[in-house]
């Protein structure tokens, strides 16, 4: 009986694991961007084209390595075009972001119809090429860390470093200092011979890359393929995360945890025969996602200069 | 002795020279030149608008000149963004405090000349340990570990000095420093600035308020729109030259009143309790009341409760408890449209914020509370050719400039923002006109006229209710004048008994009894 218990609640911190991954790199995304000043409501559409260049470049290439930077560069690269409109054009920040989501599935669609003879579907990555798995058969078969840790893939692993390294660097390095002080108050770091503009590119295109990696961690690790709807809405709930995380990145990581966790309750209860539809159970996470966005999230924690496009020579 | 004598013998640090610049087709500069020497205090003069902060903001690379040139030390410089300023040891404290107020004082200090250790990691014991370091030097005394956010706003701009002096800064460009600040800390800055031109700094002090000039300052130089006037000794000048210079005609400072007997009661506040957004009392039992005819001012340092009375009685904020009546009608927590229909009007403290909208034109910020009347609305139809032919009545009326109503609020100067709002709040025909700090930021001129406009309200046997922090303003303008300290009425004295000292010390909560 114990057993069992022990057992359900390590399935359970596992698929949490695997589920939160993606959204962890997307909300450090997020982070980046937003503190730097810039909205990055497009993370959707920058984790889909990761997701789809993860999946296509893992099945010709067949490295998962490669295949992850790979979505992350061209996830840097829809990060470049947001950052392109919003910081040397000044253009509305939510626009942009919303073009990029429109951008990024339309051209995911597209190239994988050109790539994979008409199909939206790209073809599976051999189970080899998939990610590794670092700690699989390390311990005891059955065992309660044999259940979390057997199937996580380094991608899981990899995500906890990058929010400690994010961290440091936001807070413990000068960069990350000027980063966060562009993001509050520009005129000031522009007066202290901060370049700005470099460092919202920056951030925006390491905000794409991130995102990138996110929907990598998605199609060459969760599943081994892109499809139109594998992401389906967890850009917008890693956004979400970096909100009630509160534009930090440990905030963000436990807020990523929380929704990974409906989700992991959402397939744990899937399993039973309940009398409640598996979709209702299925919209636990975006149900959650909404309630905590209502409840909990005060305006005051967001970087003050957070969506205004910043202008030098303004007269008044 | 003339400004080319008393300056013969002394070292020239800075010299710009036919300065110009251009925005578009508007010339904010036209052929200025300054000489800035070694150990000495240079004003800038001007009205608001006349171009010396563009001036600045050249000097210190944040605008490129159209054409000039400047020279530091005698070698001709080409400083094309604040980094080379600051490598030419200028520092700058600008007129809106530059700091990050989420950081601490320490973190504002070294942002962008940041210690550190290997690979870019902050050094904060160093930090630490180098801002005590300055701030003992210059007796600029501060928490280096306190958030800016925490801090008064005397101690902001200690913070924003020593950011000029931690990145060695030889020339120290104050724009507008004393706008935002107590009469207190006013004092200490000129302490402050004493002490750093006795260490051989060069202090440029760009100020609109004469008095400090003349206390603080070796020379100036005044501009008018944009244009050279002139560079005068300050010791051989006196506060009525400067500003005939900076207008570009005769003003008067004191303020022409007739006396007047004040009629009946026509405004009260009984026991009045209001919070503040934290939900602290900020207004604890306040009585006071209003004659017809007279103009009560309300003396106090920012912070001790005026904000939160004044929302209270234009409907802003909840009244916790207590009365407020107008012509015998109780107009506790009214909305501010029910307010404004008992005949009281409100110049607000924030004008930009509260009293126009700034992307509205003249012609919409004339009527935004009179939209829905005939002859400005028709069955719910706006009537433009009305409104224009309102607005126009009232430019005139104002002499708001430019002349045309069509123009945006944003691109008024502060003076005729505030030409606008009292035309619009006056031409209700108030009761009771309520004016918080009606000139703040304004120069001498935009002054004279909004002193002006309230007494003509009093003479019309209105009341007027003046909350200013300037304790000058209050003294020249009001019948009565009443302090505010810690959200009570402390005392309330006639205008003609009253003394400046013993205002202060009420001021301070000396007084209080």
């Amino acid at each position: 009986m114990i057993d069992t218990i022990l057992s359900n609640i390590a399935l359970i911190i596992g698929t949490t694991l695997m589920y939160s991954t993606p959204l962890i790199y997307t909300s450090l995304g997020g982070v980046l961007s937003e503190n730097s000043g810039v909205i990055n409501i497009g993370l959707e559409g920058m984790m889909i084209i990761g997701a789809f260049a993860g999946a296509a470049i893992g099945y010709f290439v067949g490295d998962p390595w490669i295949a992850f930077i790979g979505a992350g560069i061209v996830g840097g690269l829809f990060g470049l075009l947001h950052a392109f409109a919003c910081v040397t054009f000044g253009a509305n920040q939510v626009v942009s972001g919303i073009a990029i989501n429109f951008l990024g599935a339309g051209i995911a669609l597209f190239l994988s119809r050109m790539l994979f003879e008409g199909a939206t579907m790209t073809k599976s990555i051999a189970l080899d090429n998939k990610m590794p798995r670092p700690l699989n058969g390390v311990f005891h078969d059955g065992s309660f860390l044999n259940i979390i840790f057997n199937n996580q893939y380094a991608t899981v692993y990899l995500a906890f470093i990058m929010v400690f390294l994010i961290w440091f660097f936001m807070y413990k390095t000068k960069y990350g200092l000027r980063l966060r002080s562009v993001g509050e108050h520009p005129t000031a770091a522009d007066t202290l011979g901060i370049n700005v503009i470099k460092i919202r590119y920056l951030a925006v295109i390491m905000s794409g890359v991130f995102s990138g990696f996110g929907g990598a961690a998605m199609s060459l690790a969760i599943v081994s393929n892109f499809r139109p709807t594998l992401v389906s809405g967890h850009g917008f709930i890693a956004l979400a995360a970096m909100i009630f995380g509160k534009w930090k990145p440990q905030g963000a990581l436990l807020a990523c945890l929380l929704f990974g966790g409906a989700q992991g309750l959402a397939v744990f209860l899937g399993q039973f025969d309940f009398e409640i539809s598996s979709q209702l159970i299925s919209m636990l996470p975006y149900v959650i996602t909404i309630v905590v966005l209502i409840g909990f999230v005060g305006k005051s924690a967001a970087p003050s200069a957070d969506g205004i496009p910043y202008e030098r020579e303004q007269k008044n | 002795m003339g400004y080319e004598n008393a300056t013969r013998s002394l070292t020239k640090v800075i010299e710009m020279k036919n300065i110009t610049k251009k925005f578009g087709d508007f010339v904010a500069n036209d052929s200025v030149n300054l000489d800035i020497f070694k150990g000495k205090v240079h004003a800038l003069l001007g009205e608001n608008g006349a171009g010396k902060s563009t001036l600045m903001n050249i000097l210190y690379g944040l605008y490129s000149p159209t054409s000039g040139e400047i020279l530091i030390n005698g070698k001709k410089v080409n400083i094309t963004n604040p980094n080379i300023a600051i490598d030419h040891g200028i520092g700058m404290v600008h007129q809106h405090f530059m700091l990050i107020t989420p950081f601490t004082v320490a973190q504002n200090i070294i942002l962008g000349r940041e210690p550190t250790s290997k690979m870019s990691v902050l050094n904060m014991k160093k930090a630490l340990m180098d801002v005590k370091e300055i701030s003992e030097r210059y007796g600029l005394y501060v928490d280096p570990n306190a958030k800016v956010e925490d801090i008064s706003v005397g101690m902001q701009q200690r913070v924003e000095i020593l950011k000029a002096l931690y990145r060695g800064a030889e020339i120290l460009i104050l724009d507008e420093p004393t706008a935002v600040l107590t009469p207190q800390e006013i004092v200490e800055l000129i302490q402050i600035i004493k002490n750093l031109t006795k260490e051989g700094k060069s202090i440029i002090l760009i100020s609109h308020k004469l008095k400090e000039i003349t206390e603080a300052a070796d020379f100036c130089l005044i501009i008018r729109r944009g244009k050279h006037i002139d560079t005068v000794v300050v010791s051989e000048t006196d506060e009525a030259g400067l500003a005939s210079k900076m207008v570009g005609r005769e003003v008067s400072f004191s303020v022409a009143k007739e006396d007047k007997e004040a009629g009946d009661e026509i405004f009260s506040i009984k026991d009045l309790v209001v919070k503040d957004n934290r939900g602290i009392i900020a207004v604890d039992k306040l009585n006071l009341s209003l004659k017809k005819g007279e103009i009560f001012g309300l003396a106090g340092i920012d912070g001790n409760g005026q904000t939160e009375l004044l929302e209270a009685i234009t409907g802003l904020r909840k009244v916790e408890s207590g009365q407020i009546m107008i012509n015998g009608k109780d107009i506790t927590n009214n909305t501010p449209f029910q307010v404004i229909s008992k005949k009281i009007s409100h110049i607000p403290e924030d004008r930009q914020k509260r009293g126009l909208v700034l992307d509205f034109d003249i012609s919409e910020n004339t009527i935004l509370e009179n939209y829905y009347k005939n002859p400005f609305a028709r069955k719910g139809i706006l009537q433009y050719k009305n409104i224009k032919v309102y607005a126009k009545e009232l430019i005139n009326k104002f002499d708001v400039r430019p002349k045309d109503e069509a123009k945006m609020a944003r691109t008024l100067s502060g003076g005729n923002q505030q030409k606008v709002i009292i035309a619009r709040e006056v031409s209700n025909n108030p009761d009771l006109l309520i004016a918080a700090q009606p000139t703040r930021g304004l120069d001498v001129g935009a002054i004279e006229f909004v002193h002006k406009s309230l007494i003509e309200q009093r003479d019309n046997d209105k009341a007027v209710f003046l909350i200013s922090f300037e304790l000058d303003e209050i003294m020249n303008v009001s019948d009565r004048i009443a302090v505010i300290y810690e959200g009570k009425i402390v005392g309330i004295e006639d205008a003609k008994d009253a003394k400046i000292e013993t205002l202060g010390l009420m001021m301070a909560g000396g007084g209080n009894k």
